[in-house]
């Protein structure tokens, strides 16, 4: 398909090489494996291709074609159409890593300038170029944490209003450790209600804290007291951060936090089934050779011109193998520079009116479903942009009514948090019209009754 | 030219986008959250897209020519790739969803699994790892599991050719083990003596890369994964090099136990400038309930008119979730598409030419170029950049030099065996005139090197900016154009 040889082109390649055949080389792999057959369905063509995966992509029903009030770590936001515009640029997306930096400038400044947006966003010094995910960043935040501290401190204080699948991949990363401690999210009475709680949990064993804001459950919480406990116990305090809210909110950077990661995704990055999506992470200067992934700085070349380099390499795996920070090695670039562009259009003024009109457009939803008699809105704290509605059935009940009037519910916490059976969570982004508002407001009270 | 950064860029009061004013009464904002500062750039779209338009142009593509990076496989990306996976059907589609409204996105994850374990003879698939890096952490936790599950807690090592990819050792240590290095023989395989001598009860697993960094097949593979087996040990196969075996060879029937796939090298997904890739990890059935999860499975069989109904399992002693959702789902569509439209003679094609292609530029360069372990390769090689009459000159040089001649340099400096490495990894999609012009201006600097060492030492000479000060980035580290306390100097 791709193939560009002809057969005289062929015949001449091997006679230059020596070989007789494309046979030939392929002699040193032990004949009883060689050429197995493998049962593939035929070639397609691309017309025949594009036509099976419009089929199977229309086999979906998607926020498209639904009101989405469903988030939990993915959010539908609206993305201008300029960002993907740049992304196909083959210049960016069909470049490598940016190893030779006098051919790769466009991409090493682009993430020059995602880490410096992340450290406005975030109010810390440092940004690394990026992690796969905001769960993967969360654990990496742990295996700083364990080998600033040397091993020596070996308790790890979660707080349960972290994503519980961030949670899981904490614990299968932190897996190969041996020893510690990981606490703080334990299934309990009221997940909701943990600040107090935590701040207990710490001691002089602690190596990290990590707390979401806003949390799982929407709520914003002032994380200053905490900060200041655990740094009394010489621990670090990481905040999981959903970067729009940060378009409006205090920047963890200005609490106390020693670390900032995240999902980038709400940042112009298509929801995508679950991925690819861009893991943040953002710490204080004094931590930046314990930092893991890539790190991009400015410099100057031979002539004295402003340039940019992959930098600290020192700490990475191609060089220091087993004694990395991490093993990491390819990791978002493109969609950094998604996220770059995003925050480049929306500018200032405008992710603080995202955000907003999340803010808005959330509590409104909140005050409406409130009124509903047989649901009931826990989220007693300020909250962002989702919120938690107990309801007077089961969630998936819910949802499945809901599904048949055009409307993606929200997320049923009782999967995570038995207390939290028959709660569902609300997510409202600028994208829910007043419209989509009412809709939701008017089946869930058509459900009750039913 | 210098191009000025978004925030030199910016002036206040611009705007790119805006958004509507809301449509609800306002509430109160949260007292004493609300952020005085946020210190964003202010422009227009038009500025944005002419930074980024600028910025673009100063990259070297794979669109653009020839990228020959020895173990990156950076093989042409279809463009249909990038339409199907832009599909709203898939791209809108958000991965909490019940599972009745994404059937399409799940049959596709579904499927891709079958094709990779068809491709690979292994027993089943997890798509979770979003890289090879990913895949491998992955792995070695699935090998640990197993040993635990077994009770068997004397194992702590595992053995590493001193040939691999530093994400190797790195994701081993990650994941709680020791480090053996073991050397290579005469002919660039495992020294056999060296792993017999090193395997014991104390040894987990193998880690082994075949065809190996240097672009060799290694040669005693099945009698490699038998040692390991006898010792109760378990091997890793790291599939970075997978694109030399499509149809030629399954590393299911090699004796590998655990393999990551990247989709991002093999299956023509474009790697964005560093990312996102895939890494999906494969295993044999025996080992199939230790993979991350959930994955994909059908929850009721399908007939003639009705299609299966599929859905999520988490396997019975899953290692856990090493990333939140299902994983890189856009890069998934885009690897499928790939498969489907090569079947299984296109990919052994592939294969075939990507091998073709490598050893007719090794034929072409190996009378310039020292090749240390020289004999057929699979998909790369790796040659010396350095020549001890021509002293100064360094593998640098020569990579720095290509790009005067308009060419993407090779790898280098990896594999760490070969003293000046230049790896070089064609693939199948460059065609011989390409091929030819590489070794042309290969074989030039290889001359050049002897005559005029100075056009070497200071090339590159027609780039935005020439060879930069890492020291200087190190020493200074400005790794932000934001910084508060700093004053910039303008662009
Ligand atoms: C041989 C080998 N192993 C592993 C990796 C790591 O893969 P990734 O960059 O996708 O994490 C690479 C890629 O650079 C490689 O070349």
């Amino acid at each position: 398909m791709f193939l560009p040889h002809t057969d005289s082109e062929r015949s001449e390649m091997l006679k230059t090489i020596g070989v007789s055949s494309i046979d030939d080389l392929f002699q040193d792999v032990p004949e009883k494996v060689r050429y197995p057959t493998l049962n593939l369905p035929p070639a397609l063509t691309e017309m025949e291709v594009s036509a099976q995966l419009q089929q199977m992509a229309l086999a979906n029903e998607t926020t498209q074609d639904l009101a989405c009030f469903l988030g939990a770590g993915a959010y539908n936001h609206y993305i201008p159409a300029a960002v993907d515009h740049i992304l196909r640029r083959n210049e960016f997306y069909t470049a490598y890593t940016p190893y030779q930096p006098e051919v790769s400038q466009g991409m090493l400044q682009a993430i020059f300038e995602y880490q410096s947006l992340m450290c406005a966003l975030t109010g810390m010094e440092v940004s690394n170029a990026s992690h796969y995910d905001g769960a993967t960043a969360t654990a990496e935040a742990g295996i700083m944490a364990y080998h600033t501290f040397r091993g020596k401190r070996t308790r790890f204080v979660l707080s349960p209003g972290i994503h519980p699948q961030y949670r899981q991949v904490f614990r299968t990363y932190m897996s190969g450790y041996e020893n510690l401690e990981i606490v703080g999210d334990e299934v309990e009475d009221n997940p909701m209600n943990y600040l107090e709680r935590l701040g207990g949990l710490v001691n002089s064993n602690t190596a990290l804290v990590i707390v979401q804001y806003p949390d799982f459950f929407g709520q914003i919480h002032d994380f200053a007291p905490l900060a200041e406990k655990v740094h009394q116990a010489g621990g670090l305090l990481c905040v999981v951060v959903n970067p729009i809210a940060l378009g409006l909110l205090k920047p963890p950077g200005e609490f106390g936090a020693d670390i900032v990661v995240g999902d980038g995704q709400p940042l112009g990055i298509p929801l995508s089934f679950g991925g690819p999506y861009l893991g943040i992470f953002t710490t204080r200067k004094e931590y930046v050779r314990r930092i893991a992934g890539r790190l991009v700085g400015e410099t100057v070349d031979t002539q004295g011109r402003r340039g940019y380099v992959l930098t600290l390499t020192a700490r990475e795996q191609h060089i220091r193998r087993e004694k990395a920070t991490s093993n990491i090695c390819t990791n978002q670039g493109l969609m950094a520079l998604a996220a770059t562009v995003y925050l480049a259009l929306v500018g200032k003024e405008g992710l603080r009116q995202v955000a907003e009109l999340c803010y808005h457009k959330a509590h409104y939803a909140a005050q409406r479903i409130a009124e509903i008699p047989g649901y009931r809105v826990l989220n007693t704290q300020p909250f962002f942009h989702e919120f938690v509605v107990q309801c007077p059935k089961p969630v998936a009940e819910i949802n499945e009514y809901l599904l048949d009037y055009g409307i993606l519910g929200g997320y049923d916490l009782g999967q995570d948090y038995t207390a939290l059976t028959n709660h569902m969570l609300i997510a409202v982004t600028e994208m829910n019209s007043r419209e989509e508002i009412e809709t939701l407001v008017e089946y869930l009270k058509e459900f009750a009754h039913d | 030219m210098t191009e000025p950064t978004l925030f030199e860029l910016s002036s206040p009061g611009r705007r790119g986008v805006r958004f509507p004013e809301p449509d609800v009464p306002k509430s109160a904002l949260p007292e004493g959250f609300v952020r005085k500062e946020l210190p964003l750039p202010e422009l227009t779209e038009v500025d944005v897209v002419r930074h980024f338009v600028h910025l673009s142009q100063k990259n070297y593509a794979v669109d653009y020519g020839i990228y020959p990076l020895g173990s990156c496989t950076m093989k042409y990306n279809p463009k249909i790739n990038e339409d199907m996976a832009r599909l709203p059907g898939f791209a809108l589609a958000h991965p909490l969803q019940p599972i009745d409204t994404v059937q399409g996105s799940l049959a596709l994850m579904y499927e891709l699994q079958e094709l990779l374990k068809e491709i690979t003879g292994m027993g089943a698939v997890s798509l979770q790892p979003a890289a090879g890096a990913h895949g491998e952490l992955t792995g070695v936790l699935i090998i640990r599991a197993y040993h635990k599950s077994r009770g068997d807690t004397k194992r702590t090592k595992i053995l590493i050719p001193d040939s691999a990819h530093g994400t190797n050792p790195a994701s081993s240590a990650m994941s709680g083990y020791e480090v053996v290095q073991l050397p290579s023989d005469k002919r660039g395989n495992v020294d056999l003596e060296a792993l017999k001598a090193a395997c014991d009860e104390t040894v987990a697993g193998l880690m082994l890369t075949n065809p190996n960094t240097l672009g060799l097949f290694e040669e005693n593979v099945l009698e490699v994964t038998r040692v390991v087996h006898e010792a109760g040990g378990l091997v890793y196969g790291d599939g970075a090099n997978l694109n030399a075996l499509l149809g030629i060879a399954r590393p299911g029937d090699m004796g590998f136990d655990i393999l990551h796939l990247n989709l991002h090298k093999t299956f023509s997904t474009p790697h964005g400038g560093g990312g996102p890739g895939s890494g999906p990890v494969a295993v044999i059935e025996p080992l199939a309930e230790f993979l991350p999860g959930p994955i994909v499975t059908i929850l009721e069989e399908g007939s003639d008119e009705v299609p299966p109904l599929y859905g999520f399992k988490m396997p019975s002693r899953s290692i856990g979730r090493v990333k939140a959702f299902h994983g890189h789902f856009g890069v998934m569509v885009r690897a499928y598409t790939y498969i489907m439209m090569h079947g299984a003679e296109g990919l052994r094609k592939v294969a075939e030419h990507a091998v073709l292609n490598a050893n007719y530029l090794l034929a072409r360069l190996r009378h310039v170029y020292k090749v240390p372990y020289d004999r057929i390769c699979k998909h790369e090689f790796v040659t010396e950049g350095i020549w001890d009459d021509a002293p100064e000159i360094h593998a640098l040089d020569v990579a720095k030099r290509l790009i005067d001649y308009d060419f993407h340099p090779p790898t280098n400096y990896f594999p760490l065996i070969v003293r000046e490495a230049l790896m070089i990894e064609p693939t199948e999609t460059e065609s011989k005139q390409t091929l030819d012009k590489f070794a042309d201006a290969m074989i030039k600097i290889a001359e050049e090197a002897h005559t005029q060492p100075e056009l070497l030492k200071s090339a590159p000479h027609n780039t935005p900016v020439g060879r930069l000060d890492e020291v200087k980035a190190a020493k200074e580290l400005v790794l932000c154009c934001w910084f508060p306390e700093r004053e910039r100097q303008p662009a």
